[in-house]
């Protein structure tokens, strides 16, 4: 079939593509995470990708708390914290000022790049307003939502992200209660509808698919959304060894998708012809554990359902 | 001295002229009455190609200050301004130019906080911000509204000082009244205002890290050294009000004093309202009072030594407040008493809320502070607990 990759053409491409991958590291190592985080590793590829030429704006969240405890940073770009929820307004101002200095002659124009990051609560729940104007007003950034699904640095609470059926402290399992009883809310598709020029949906168990999405995003003139999808063994309750198993089999699954949606067109990025069923997604989970069989098969149908409109959209059989 | 003309101006006019003239880079805010007509001048200004800025039309006044701060940090010199719920919106932000030493200028058009809803003036707004680290100062006029605002770009910008600065104007009281005021000449505003380099500036080729977190082996050091840092500016604040005189001839001070060379009653007031306290202070001399008016310029830092000295000879001190501390009364009076204790133990301090909401105050109501409060002076010396009146009040 077109576009596939033969077996020898794999072999190539493990053992040249990470060359062409740069060494430096603008995410220094030493940060606090936990063993097995998806979001550091998320968060590294992030960078590899972005390069030395950009001004980072993070979100309050776990990435702020272990990146940056004084007097020590990881960052080696320039980066700037400010509170939870304003990531894309602070951006926002610092593409302003850019632009009406170069206008003005007061600075010359060497392309810098502007790019925020949060977390799933920082982006999908208290910031949302703030990202939503500033898509809207069309500023050019690259926004990073780094998803681990709740409310981690705080301590495992639930987000308008955490998946259907997800135990969190605040969306408890109980005599009347499966956890989170809320379906995810589909953030990228929110993107979307501001008609923006780039939205996509990364994993880092996906490392060259993701440093490729954040490369075209931050390239692309006006504002671009990159979703990554960020296992975190601490509050997902899985084991730290599986963070890239369990990110790809998300992605088999059907549960996260990954794809890109340059101008409005819809492109797959991995087609999964067959998708294996979300429970072997769901099985090393522990925040999974408590769910029947019957609740698995409605979350089954929903990710078949869902997973269908987006082929839709993207014009695959 | 100074070119310029004489003009009639909008308080929300003269100051989107102050912003034009300090060839502001950014401006960033969210309408809500009586601020609007500001921003809607300074749209008009940028699409008529009179103000080179970029304005961000943002969503709320949260996100105004943020892109405020972001702005400040990559370098640009900002503006915004607000009232009443704009500035409680964005009360969270308000923290961070101060605490991470950003140069943000902005003007508040005071008005009352909700509930009932009021879009009309006093000071709850400016009640809220007292610990927000800014640089704080009233105007009482468009001359002054339009003077502070230029002052408030050299202060804020000045590398020994280096924190934000808010010029608070009352709500429709200037910000939509139209005065005669002397409009200085560009040029002479723009010296007075050089071009400013921020020493931190987000540059990809100087990275720096702003904003990393503070655990408590470090957060007290941090805010000691803000709250050194911000004290030290005063110097700073005098400097900047003695150029401005040099250059256009206007005095300004921490705390300006009207007919209080032999005055033992002094009234107090700041804002627009000081205005008609002056008249008061006139008719009850006429009547063989020896009243004066101290008028508080700077709010913070709080001007403790000219505030001492300026009561010095007074034996009742008469506060009003346009906003209430519920349960504690009025928020001024309360500060000027903590600044005065230990200072002035036979000074007798009365305070009054009125004009809130709107409501105005006159100078009949000015004249009935002053004779009741001596009233209540005397309650006090019998040992007798006053409560802080609400004057004007229908029950
Ligand atoms: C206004 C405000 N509300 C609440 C908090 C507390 N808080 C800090 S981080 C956080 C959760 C962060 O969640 P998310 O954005 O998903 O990032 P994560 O830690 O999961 O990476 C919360 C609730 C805060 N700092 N500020
Ligand atoms: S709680 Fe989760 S997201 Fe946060 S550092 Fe630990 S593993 Fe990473
Ligand atoms: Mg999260």
């Amino acid at each position: 079939m077109e576009g596939e990759i033969s077996e020898m053409e794999r072999e190539e491409e493990d053992l040249f593509v990470p060359r062409l991958i740069t060494t430096e590291e603008n995410f220094a190592p030493g940060h606090r995470a936990c063993i097995g985080c998806g979001e550091a590793l998320a968060v590294r590829h992030v960078c590899k990708a972005l390069g030395k030429n950009v001004i980072i704006v993070n979100a309050t969240g776990c990435i702020e708390i272990f990146s940056s405890l004084f007097p020590q940073t990881s960052w080696q770009v320039p980066w700037i914290h400010t509170l939870f929820e304003n990531v894309a307004a602070v951006m926002s101002g610092i593409e302003s000022a850019y632009k009406a200095r170069i206008r003005k002659g007061k600075i010359e124009d060497r392309r810098v790049k502007f790019v925020g990051f949060g977390g799933d609560g920082a982006t999908a729940d208290i910031g949302l307003q703030p990202l939503s104007g500033a898509m809207e007003r069309g500023h050019d950034f690259l926004y990073c939502c780094f998803d681990n699904e709740a409310y981690m640095n705080t301590g495992i609470q639930r987000s308008s992200s955490t998946p259907y059926g997800a135990w969190t402290t605040t969306a408890p399992v109980g005599k009347k209660s499966i956890g989170q009883m809320t379906w995810k809310k589909n953030l990228p598709e929110i993107a979307v509808a501001h008609r923006i020029p780039y939205v996509a949906t990364a994993c880092p168990s996906y490392p060259f698919d993701l440093m490729d999405k954040v490369k075209r995003g931050v390239e692309m003139t006006g504002p671009a959304y990159v979703h990554i999808l960020s296992v975190c063994p601490t509050g997902w309750r899985s084991s730290p060894e599986q963070t890239i198993e369990i990110g790809r089999l998300a992605v088999e699954t059907g549960v996260f998708p990954l794809y890109e949606v340059i101008n409005g067109e819809y492109r797959l990025s991995v087609d999964v012809p067959r998708l294996k069923p979300v429970k072997e997604y769901m099985k090393d989970q522990r925040r999974f554990r408590h769910l029947t069989d019957d609740v698995i098969a409605e979350i089954q149908a929903r990710v078949e359902t869902e997973y269908a409109k987006l082929k839709e959209k993207a014009g695959v059989k | 001295m100074t070119q310029g003309k004489i003009v009639g101006l909008e308080g929300s006019f003269a100051i989107a002229e102050a912003v034009r003239m300090a060839n502001t880079d950014v401006i960033s805010a969210y309408p809500i009455t009586p601020q609007t007509h500001i921003v809607e001048r300074l749209a008009e200004m940028i699409a008529d190609g009179e103000l080179n800025a970029e304005f961000i039309c943002v969503e709320s006044e949260h996100s105004a200050m943020s892109a405020c701060v972001g702005a400040s940090a990559a370098g640009a010199r900002v503006f915004t301004c607000s009232a009443g719920q704009g500035l409680e919106l964005m009360h969270e932000v308000l923290y961070i130019p101060s605490s991470m030493r950003l140069p943000v200028v902005a003007v508040a058009a005071n008005r009352a906080l909700s509930g009932p809803l009021s879009v009309w003036c006093d000071h709850s707004d400016v009640m809220a911000l007292r610990d927000i680290g800014w640089i704080q100062m009233f105007a009482e006029n468009n001359q002054q509204a339009f003077d502070l605002t230029v002052c408030a770009y050299k202060i804020a910008e000045d590398k020994d000082v280096l924190f934000p600065t808010m010029v608070h104007i009352d709500g429709f009281y200037l910000s939509h009244v139209i005065e005669d005021m002397m409009l200085p000449d560009d040029e002479v505003v723009a010296d007075f205002i050089p071009e400013y380099e921020y020493p931190f500036v987000l540059d990809p080729e100087k990275p720096v890290s702003m904003g990393c977190y503070g655990p408590p082996f470090i957060y007290p050091e941090a805010k000691k050294a803000q709250e050194v840092a911000f004290e030290s500016t005063k110097s700073k604040i005098l400097e900047t009000w003695k150029e401005f005189e040099d250059t256009f001839g206007r005095h300004y001070a921490p705390v300006e004093t009207y007919k209080m060379e032999d005055a033992s009653i002094a009234l107090l007031t700041m804002g627009s309202i000081s205005e008609t306290a002056m008249l008061a202070v006139d008719e009850l001399r006429a009547e063989g009072q020896d009243v004066g008016l101290i008028r508080l310029r700077l709010w913070r830092p709080f001007p403790f030594t000219e505030f001492r000295d300026a009561v010095k000879d007074v034996e009742l001190l008469v506060v009003l407040d346009r906003a209430i501390s519920f349960g504690m009364g009025g928020p001024v009076c309360s500060e000027v008493k903590s600044a005065l204790y230990d200072k002035r133990e036979d000074l007798k301090i009365v305070g009054f809320i009125a004009g809130i909401g709107g409501r105005d105050i006159t100078i009949e109501d000015f004249k009935y502070m002053i004779n009741r409060a001596a009233e209540k002076a005397k309650a006090v010396e019998r040992g007798e607990d006053i409560a802080t009146e609400m004057i004007g009040v229908r029950e």
